[in-house]
């Protein structure tokens, strides 16, 4: 932050609104920070000599007469080691009662790697959770939402995800998190005992909304320090970006600009894409992986954010409860990882990707069974198996609490099959039958 | 004397400059922020202020700032050496930037300069030319590349002196060239082009007489794109819009190909960059990035220059269709660019249309789409320009303004569907919705007669039809149930999933399947339409249906198999088998 000293005070507002306020005032730069009556604020647009400021905490209680103080600088955080195993706000300032820290001060919200540096995504992540590991299998340098409705246990699910991920550093970035969900992270990152490779930008749904615009560039700011400086492999957890894009449409509206879709920002492709787009793979084995979580209104997923993150994410995981095996699972039909065919059958054991193919064709199998119980027409000894397989592969591997590795899931697929179904039913290519089908059946 | 301004507004990569001299739409400008230069096009001229927007990210700048017209619109240079090239949307070079991020304001060459071309001279001295006429070539790998009078050049010329054969760098005069007025002018390997006027240069523009075999059976046999055609492809996310256009990419019978990742995934453009080096082109024998061009703008990169990279590529496919080629230019995908006009209009607080787009988005993408076409040169030589569009609907709602827009402007519609993506019968192309306005050309129907057999068309109206009856009958069968209704039912819905199977479906994965030759694809539905044309009998649904089940595996098994080797005489022998067990 600039000097006192060469700061330019003003004290005349011309306009208030909910989330801006506007003032006449010389040689602002555009995205540049101030101080309104205490509140931080960015520039976010000029005209003439008027300047219009968002004030990321609100405008309530702001007089026409406030001071206002350019700081000359866009927002910026401090990066360097020590931001190991610390919690910070929107600001990057800490809020675990920790020291400032001292590093080089970085610009956030920079610029975008050029595509022709970044290498094609190679490395596999394991999560020990079936439904994503076997049939939508996660690849450092992508980004991946869950699609989840608000009841469901999407940000256990991700805490899980990221602390059996084999990678160097965590950054989590809370946007709108619940106090107790931010104790929740906060606890399971201390009693994994892995706190040193956790950084967390939070939040909470104490925090003024529009504060949440700064919490991913923040995190994000912090993961390109750590992979491209430190080579380091580097997940990013987003939760939830839902209310990242609300808080877009509360200063967009207040800046009486023209919605679009859902009443969101027209911008939105643009302003999640900028977000999304650094993941990335780097030549010498630096990477950043995002993992994010939209909330969806009762599954619709036609809404402008969800539909605008589809386009943008490679994939989406779609969790659902699942009535039959009163779990929650990883919907096998609407998820889909894009880039699991560069690490499946490659990284893995050869059988995967045809493992994966029958499991789910035969869980489609079951579907349309149950349809014809429902629609009261007579099931054939075939259906009969396919629910019962269905029962047993939702509960075995759809299931989000499932935790084994890559092989033991594939050798838990292959024992449901030989139960269940004749190896002609599973349409799996010869020479894996030969070679996997359980006890010379 | 060039205008020069001050910036005197800003909102996000909207900048308004008050300006002390004349300045034209359009017209390139660069801002001065702290001596990084930043260039904006102008878009609106209101009495001397200019709204410009900037193809780079505005932190930083403050009103004041001093800005220099530039007297020229967006131009691409134009010259040997764009093919095997990644560019951003304003035909700066990526390969040749430093470091791992974008800097701003960083602009490279987009062609090498040291680099020496083998020319061989076409024209003589004495020769009369015009705009685009031939003066020489250069060898562009194995492509003929033409040196040509440049676009720009109005009236005749004289040819004075052209260089004798040898090895020249693109700067180097290779012709000079004598105007009406005796006026002697040099040209160059290379020349400039503003990238929102379309090249002409040529005799004429007649309608498409080719279709562009692209090895995928649903788009070749059901509805074929024209070579000089239009098409366009709507689809929700996760329908394989991406896999279809790959597929089209590495398939299309095109000298050149040139991809504009307009707004979309970077890793997608890695994927081009990593593979394409070590695919080969079946027609050629040699490596597909030979013939490739990428221009990319990905969703993160800045907004203003994703509608400059359509156009940056259009442009490079004119320029090589001026040389007697056959471009394809494949867009993906239209939607953004669209939605980089709809943020530029509303930052410009203009009344907006339809879902906030500018009201004027039906007329600038028909406008993009009427630069694609066949021509016949000056010397009656022909080139074409294909392009085909990818389209994000919203929701996968194709009833939103960019989408009916492009369907008034392509002839072909290939639509993505949900459904058939969740069945995992891909290519998801709707055989119903879809179609080619091309089948109804006579001389495409002509064409098709010659190239593939007397009558093509009409098989292919009735594998259509048979599809249609299939979907209708489908319908009525899950209304009344199985047994409600006639088994000639079943039969009807059997053979549309027979054709549905064997012809629409295609493994893309698949080294055999996914590329379909057209003569296969002529034997394949002449099989098809054969076995659909049979009478068959039978005694219940059942009987039926598990009939149709292994003989839709057996096509299926042939389209995995080498076409007319053993494996394939094999199954063919089965197929017949089958046939002759039941009916007449």
């Amino acid at each position: 932050m600039a000097n006192k000293a060469y700061q330019r005070v003003y004290t005349q507002l011309t306009a208030i609104t909910k989330a801006t306020v506007s003032l006449n005032a010389k040689g602002v730069t555009n995205d540049e920070l101030a101080v309104v009556h205490g509140k931080l604020a960015q520039v976010v647009k000029t005209k003439g000599d008027t300047v219009t400021l968002q004030v990321f905490s609100g405008t309530e209680g702001i007089p026409t007469n406030a001071e206002v103080a350019f700081l000359g600088a866009p927002p910026t955080l401090k990066v360097g080691e020590q931001l190991s195993g610390r919690f910070f706000n929107a600001y990057g300032q800490p809020i675990d009662g920790g020291p400032e820290i001292d590093g080089e001060e970085r610009q956030v919200g920079g610029p975008s790697v050029n595509p022709y540096k970044r290498r094609q995504p190679s490395q596999l992540i394991p999560t020990g959770i079936a439904g994503i590991d076997l049939n939508n299998t996660l690849v450092s340098g992508q980004k991946i939402p869950f699609f989840a409705d608000p009841d469901q246990p999407y940000n256990q699910v991700m805490a899980d995800v990221a602390l059996r991920a084999d990678v160097d550093k965590i950054i989590l970035g809370g946007m709108g998190l619940s106090n107790d969900d931010y104790l929740f992270f906060r606890h399971e990152f201390e009693s994994a005992g892995v706190l040193d490779k956790i950084v967390s930008f939070v939040n909470t749904t104490e925090d003024p909304p529009v504060e949440r615009l700064l919490i991913p560039d923040m995190a994000l700011c912090a993961a390109e320090y750590f992979a491209v400086d430190k080579h380091e492999k580097v997940l990013v957890l987003l939760t939830d970006m839902t209310l990242y894009a609300d808080a877009l449409s509360i200063v967009s509206n207040r800046m009486d600009q023209i919605p679009s879709k859902d009443s969101m920002p027209g911008s939105l492709y643009s302003d999640l894409a900028k977000i999304y787009e650094k993941a990335v793979q780097l030549p010498d084995d630096g990477s950043i992986t995002i993992i994010a979580v939209t909330t969806l209104n009762d599954g619709d997923i036609t809404h402008a954010i969800p539909d605008n993150t589809g386009y943008i994410t490679e994939g989406q995981l779609f969790l659902r409860a699942d009535p039959d095996s009163g779990k929650v699972i990883i919907d096998p039909f609407r998820s889909l990882s894009r880039l699991k065919q560069l690490v499946q059958g490659k990284k893995t054991r050869a059988d995967h990707s045809q493992i994966m193919n029958a499991g789910v064709r035969l869980y489609a199998d079951a579907q349309n069974a149950k349809t014809k119980l429902e629609n009261g027409f007579d099931l054939s000894d075939y259906d009969h198996r396919c629910l019962d397989y269905a029962k047993e592969y939702a509960t075995k591997l759809l299931s989000i609490d499932v935790n084994i590795t890559i092989d033991e899931m594939l050798d838990t697929a292959w024992k449901l099959y030989a139960k269940y179904f004749t190896k002609a039913e599973t349409g799996i290519k010869q020479a894996f039958i030969d070679k996997y089908w359980p006890n010379g059946d | 004397m060039k205008s020069t301004g001050k910036v005197i507004g800003i909102v996000s990569n909207l900048v308004t400059v008050q300006t002390n001299g004349p300045v034209a739409e359009n017209e390139l400008c660069y801002i001065n922020l702290g001596g990084t230069k930043l260039l904006a096009e102008v878009i609106k001229v209101n009495g001397d202020r200019a709204s410009v927007q900037v193809f780079e990210s505005t932190r930083g700048l403050k009103n004041g700032d001093d800005v220099e017209f530039e007297g020229k619109m967006l131009e691409v240079t134009l010259g040997p050496g764009l093919l095997s090239s990644i560019y951003d949307g304003l035909q700066n070079n990526l390969t040749t930037m430093e470091g791992v991020f974008l800097k701003r304001g960083e602009y490279t060459e987009p062609l090498d300069r040291e680099k020496l071309w083998k020319f061989t001279p076409i024209a003589k001295p004495g020769d009369k030319v015009i705009a685009a006429d031939w003066l020489g070539g250069v060898e562009e790998g194995w492509l003929p590349h033409k040196i040509m009078v440049p676009f720009s050049f109005k009236g005749t010329y004289t040819v004075k002196s052209v260089k004798e054969e040898g090895e020249y760098n693109v700067d180097t005069v290779i012709a000079v060239l004598t105007n009406e007025d005796g006026e002697d002018v040099n040209v160059t390997m290379t020349q400039k082009w503003p990238v929102k006027v379309a090249i002409k240069g040529y005799k004429e523009k007649p309608r498409p007489q080719k279709i562009m075999e692209t090895g995928l059976r649903t788009i070749d046999t059901f509805n074929p794109l024209a070579e000089g055609g239009t098409g366009f492809i709507p689809g929700p996310f996760g329908c394989g819009k991406t896999v279809l256009q790959h597929a089209i990419a590495r398939q299309g019978e095109a000298d050149i190909i040139v991809m504009a990742a307009c707004g979309e995934r970077a890793n997608e453009v890695v994927e081009i960059f990593t593979e394409f080096p070590e695919l080969i082109d079946r027609h050629t024998g040699r490596y597909l990035m030979e013939r490739t061009t990428i221009i990319c703008n990905t969703s993160n990169m800045p907004v203003a220059a994703r509608e400059a990279s359509v156009y940056t590529a259009m442009t490079i496919c004119e320029y090589y269709r001026a040389m007697g080629l056959r471009c394809l230019l494949l867009a993906d995908s239209t939607s953004r660019w669209a939605q980089a006009l709809r943020e530029m209009s509303n930052r410009m607080e203009e009344l907006p249309g339809a879902d906030a787009f500018p009201v004027d988005i039906s007329a600038i993408i028909s406008n993009f789409y009427a630069r694609a076409g066949m021509v016949v040169l000056n010397n009656g030589k022909t080139g074409a320009v294909t392009f085909i569009g990818t389209v994000s609907p919203a929701g996968g709602n194709l009833k939103e303004p960019v989408t009916e827009s492009t369907k008034k402007a392509a002839r072909c519609f290939y639509a993505l569907e949900q459904n058939r993506a969740d069945q995992k019968r891909y290519p998801a192309v709707n055989p119903i919705d879809s179609y080619s306005k091309y089948l109804e050309y006579p001389e495409i129907q002509e064409y098709l007669d010659q190239k593939i057999e007397p009558g093509w068309c009409d098989k292919v109206n009735k594998a259509k039809i048979i599809v249609r009856k299939g979907k209708e009958t489908m319908d009525q069968i899950n209304i009344l149930g199985d047994d409600g209704v006639p088994i000639s039912y079943h039969e009807t819905f059997w053979k549309s999933e027979l054709v549905d199977f064997v012809i629409l479906q295609q493994d893309a994965f698949d080294p055999i399947d996914s590329l379909c030759p057209l003569d296969r694809q002529r034997f394949m539905l002449n099989l098809v339409l054969d076995i659909c044309d049979h009478e068959f009998e039978f005694d219940n649904y059942e009987e039926c249906r598990d009939y149709f089940k292994e003989m839709i595996n057996l096509l299926r098994q042939m389209n995995f198999s080498e076409f007319e080797g053993e494996q394939f005489n094999k199954y063919m022998a089965e197929i017949n088998k089958k046939l002759e067990e039941n009916g007449k």
